[in-house]
């Protein structure tokens, strides 16, 4: 099996490693410290950081060399006979006025740091990040842009389990997607986080950003990113069976491509809403329904009832059998475009057009031996 | 007097069932949390087997979250505090003269809630068909809403909370009314050992906290089944507000799980130094600042939720004062080694390696307490790395020095002197390898809780996996140590260990069934 490959592999790298030194380990080895962020307030707070490290670290050596002289010198064995003092007030005082002060010390440049994070007037840009189990929608609020945003398919088939895949084969593996945001360098971004499900947390750690989204609320941070790149985040709060497989990618670009893009995905978004527009008066019949549905299913439906429809039992769901699904057509629809409440199940309606959930509806009720004979045309989707 | 009392223990299963006794009932309480243990660390092995290698090869992401979330309950809630309430029940009668506790039979009720809680944490996760889905409650230790709200099978969950809350407040009324109203003539509050006084500051967090717990998951209850909505925003409810009860809670419960530990740190230390504690009354009263600010601090765990600017100064004002209590006491930890005549038993090596483990995780506490650079670290690895230090090298190493420190008075019998240093040597170098790399995964940017990860993290994670391997492998040796120090073994003296101060180490060892029913005179 490649485990084993992949165990060998790394237990050998991992001794030249250990042969070859920490200095080895240190260059190019982005694996022992905070990384360098591209923004001003993360490199206030990477130096934040390395402030209280290199203060603990001194209080600690000093503590821990008083410590260890002690245990070599004051010990029975060295003829050391115990000393009779137990207790001094002007010690004590010291001794609790001392880190009183090194606090204080600590608390100017945080306090400082602390309000820039939570300076977010004037931005130049606006995006609404919306976190759902399990992947991000953007809403850029100036320029009218939205769109979902998951984790890429390579990465998506490796991580299954047993896939036979080496994710070291997988560029990017697990911090990819399919649709990355992307912002113009040099200027001030807003982002406002909010969720449809549970609570998520968008984290760009080299932009130095991490904000819990809050479903039913909307809370603001920001970044200014000074350099083109593309920044790699994850989900960082706990929020179901996938949240670790829902990252974060931003494209910090020039502020001309940054227009194109907008362009481009404006002229995209018209096209969809056109052949959509389109496709809710047509007819289709059930072989295209069946196959296109196929396809949404895959992508919107298959990470909790599974791509053979048999959910996972006690946890989502099969679609395989299900009363739903063979049952009444229309509260098999609503489910589908308003979602259930309280469980993992998403209101689809604003996510997905009204041909593809006909499609999905369609496959639903027909895959999996389902076979009702029911066809769902996009004239019957009401959002 | 009736002649039953001094006859030895009823045999059979019904002593353990129906005993009013303090010993017998520590017995069990160490007992059953060293089965937690042992579960709990099975489900820890579970996880690092998945974290070994990028890629998911061992189980699916679900059934990885459940193992994440019972891990974690079942250390704090049966591992961790049911072994110190063991070594309360133990210790604090003989340590203050008393003949037993002062309510026997609630004594032996609150410990028999504690497995039935135990069994409805677990048992949902063998109801579903397939096991391998992960039945279990999968919503991480802190069961967040909305997301424990998806959970089917809630209620079981919601019910063994309010009986570990149950277990615990009867617990700590208890342990309050034997040393206030148990104490022997003479034995004043300043004359306590400090394990008593931790012991006492604990139990009045636990009565203040507990209710606060049971008032959460109630809610969650009626939002669950009965239609109401205090944590759902679409309902006007409000999410955050659960992990601010959650945290008012949470907070003082990690001292909870911590302040006994000071107070055995603070019996071995003298002993083996043979010199008494340094600043013994400014040690009660940094345990009692502790145990005050642990109330004040709760949003520190909350810097990213969206509060606002003049919150988050004040909780991290409030946060890093802790370090000032908290540093005295290392500091008079090393005062008392100072110009001692140490030794080096066992049970001294836990607690020197407590006093190193536990301010290397103080710091990192220290570190996360400032909230802009908590932006970057919160929810990372970097606070898994920082709360083991201080849960598995700070509480879990007291405790198990507590256990070799008082095993030859519970037993009569010496434990194995070679056998145990290996335990301990075994244990300190794996708890390291165990956890020092998450500090550096979590400042690389590693999320907690994620099941799998991107390639980058894969040499830390696989180091932190072996660690943990060989981690829990020594624990297996403990258990036969103690077995074996239990079946026989070097006849113990009364005082066992040559500095050894105070009233337990005047009884016989082992320690007669009944002790202290003429109180002793405290000079």
């Amino acid at each position: 099996m490649s485990t084993t490959k992949t165990a060998t592999r790394l237990l050998g790298s991992a001794l030249a490693l250990m042969l070859a030194g920490p200095g080895t380990v240190l260059a190019g080895y982005d694996a022992l410290n905070m990384h360098q962020t591209v923004t001003e307030v993360g490199r206030e707070i990477y130096d934040l950081h390395m402030l209280i490290l290199w203060i603990v670290t001194i209080v600690g050596i000093g503590v821990f060399a008083v410590i260890i002289y002690s245990l070599i010198n004051h010990r029975k064995s060295k003829g050391a006979t115990p000393a009779s003092f137990h207790e001094s007030t002007t010690v004590e005082v010291v001794w609790t006025t001392i880190p009183f002060v090194i606090l204080v010390a600590i608390a100017v440049p945080a306090t400082r740091t602390l309000m820039a994070i939570e300076d977010t007037s004037d931005a130049d840009l606006t995006i609404k990040a919306t976190g759902y189990q399990w992947k991000w929608e953007y809403e850029y609020l100036d320029d009218g842009i939205s769109f979902f945003s998951k984790l890429d398919e390579a990465s998506e088939k490796a991580r299954q389990l047993g896939s036979g895949i080496d994710p070291r084969t997988v560029p990017n593996y697990l911090l990819d997607v399919d649709n990355p945001i992307v912002v113009p360098v040099n200027k001030k971004v807003r982002i406002l986080t909010t969720a449809a499900d549970v609570i998520h947390a968008w984290w760009v750690p080299e932009l130095g950003v991490k904000r819990d989204a809050i479903p039913g609320f909307i809370n603001e941070s920001w970044f200014k990113a000074e350099k083109t790149g593309i920044y790699r985040g994850q989900c960082a709060e706990l929020c179901g069976k996938d949240h670790g497989f829902m990252p974060i990618v931003v494209k910090v670009v020039a502020e001309n491509e940054y227009r194109d893009w907008v362009a481009a995905k404006k002229s995209e978004a018209a096209a969809a809403a056109a052949a959509a527009a389109a496709a809710a008066s047509q007819t289709f019949d059930m072989a295209k329904l069946m196959a296109d549905g196929e396809k949404v299913y895959n992508q919107a439906c298959a990470a909790c009832h599974q791509a053979n429809g048999q959910g996972v039992p006690g946890v989502f769901p099969p679609i395989a059998g299900s009363k739903i699904a063979m049952g009444d057509k229309a509260a098999h629809i609503d489910i589908v475009v308003n979602g259930k409440p309280g469980t993992a199940m998403q209101a689809f309606g604003p996510q997905l057009s009204a041909y593809d959930l006909a499609a999905v509806i369609t496959y639903e009720r027909n895959a999996f031996g389902n076979n009702t004979g029911d066809v769902v045309q996009p004239s019957e989707i009401q959002k | 007097m009736s002649e039953h009392e001094h006859h030895g223990p009823p045999k059979g299963i019904t002593r353990w069932l129906f005993t009013t006794n303090h010993k017998d009932i520590g017995t069990l309480y160490l007992w059953f949390s060293f089965i937690m243990l042992l579960v709990g660390g099975a489900m820890a092995m579970v996880i690092r087997a998945e974290l070994m290698f990028p890629g998911m090869q061992v189980v699916s992401p679900n059934f990885f979250n459940m193992m994440t979330t019972l891990h974690g309950l079942i250390m704090v809630f049966g591992a961790i505090m049911p072994a110190t309430v063991g070594l309360a029940n133990w210790l604090i009668p003989m340590m203050i003269g008393a003949p037993d506790m002062a309510l026997p039979r609630m004594n032996n009720w609150s410990f028999w809630i504690l497995p039935f809680a135990a069994i409805l944490l677990v048992a949902p996760m063998f109801m579903g068909p397939d096991f391998m889905a992960g039945n279990g409650p999968a919503f991480g230790w802190t069961f967040y809403e909305p997301l424990s709200g998806q959970y089917q099978h809630l209620a079981f969950f919601i019910f063994a909370v309010h009986l570990l809350g149950l277990s615990s407040i009867m617990g700590s009324i208890n342990i309050i009314a034997t040393i206030l109203n148990m104490r022997a003539p003479g034995m004043t509050l300043m004359k306590m050992p400090l394990f008593v006084w931790t012991w006492l500051i604990t139990a009045f967090l636990l009565i203040a906290v507990m209710p606060v717990l049971a008032g959460a998951v109630t809610m969650m209850l009626t939002d669950k089944y009965f239609g109401t909505s205090f944590f759902d925003a679409a309902g006007g409810g409000d999410p955050v507000l659960f992990q601010h009860i959650f945290w008012f809670f949470g907070h003082p419960e990690v001292y909870i799980m911590i302040l006994p530990a000071f107070g055995i740190i603070s019996q071995i230390i003298p002993t083996f130094a043979r010199k008494k504690l340094f600043g013994y009354s400014s040690m009660v009263y940094a345990t009692a600042a502790i145990a005050f600010l642990s109330f004040i601090v709760w949003a520190h765990h909350m810097f990213t939720v969206g509060m606002p600017v003049a919150g988050e100064l004040y909780f991290m004002y409030a946060t890093v004062m802790i370090a000032v209590p908290t540093a005295v006491k290392v500091f008079n930890w090393t005062a008392t080694m100072w110009k001692g005549a140490m030794t080096f038993e066992t049970p001294m090596l836990w607690a020197v390696a407590f006093v190193f483990l536990f301010t290397i995780g103080g710091f990192t506490g220290l570190m996360l307490g400032v909230a802009p650079a908590d932006f970057q670290y919160h929810d990372s690895y970097f606070v898994v790395a920082h709360f083991h230090y201080v849960l598995v090298t700070g509480a879990l190493f007291a405790i198990i020095g507590g256990v070799y420190y008082w095993l030859p008075k519970w037993t009569g019998h010496m434990y194995n002197e070679k056998l145990a240093k290996l335990h301990f040597w075994l244990s300190v170098i794996s708890v390291n390898v165990l956890f020092f790399p998450q500090h550096f995964l979590g400042l690389a940017g590693m999320p907690r809780r994620i099941p799998d990860y991107a390639i980058q993290f894969a040499d830390w994670n696989f180091w932190s996996s072996i660690g943990g391997f060989v981690f829990g492998a020594s624990q297996l040796l403990f258990l036969y140590i103690v077995i074996q120090t239990i079946r026989g073994g070097e006849k113990a003296t009364d005082k066992v260990w040559e500095g050894a101060e105070g009233l337990e180490w005047e009884v016989p060892s082992p320690a007669p069934y009944h002790t202290f029913e003429t109180a002793p005179v405290i000079k």
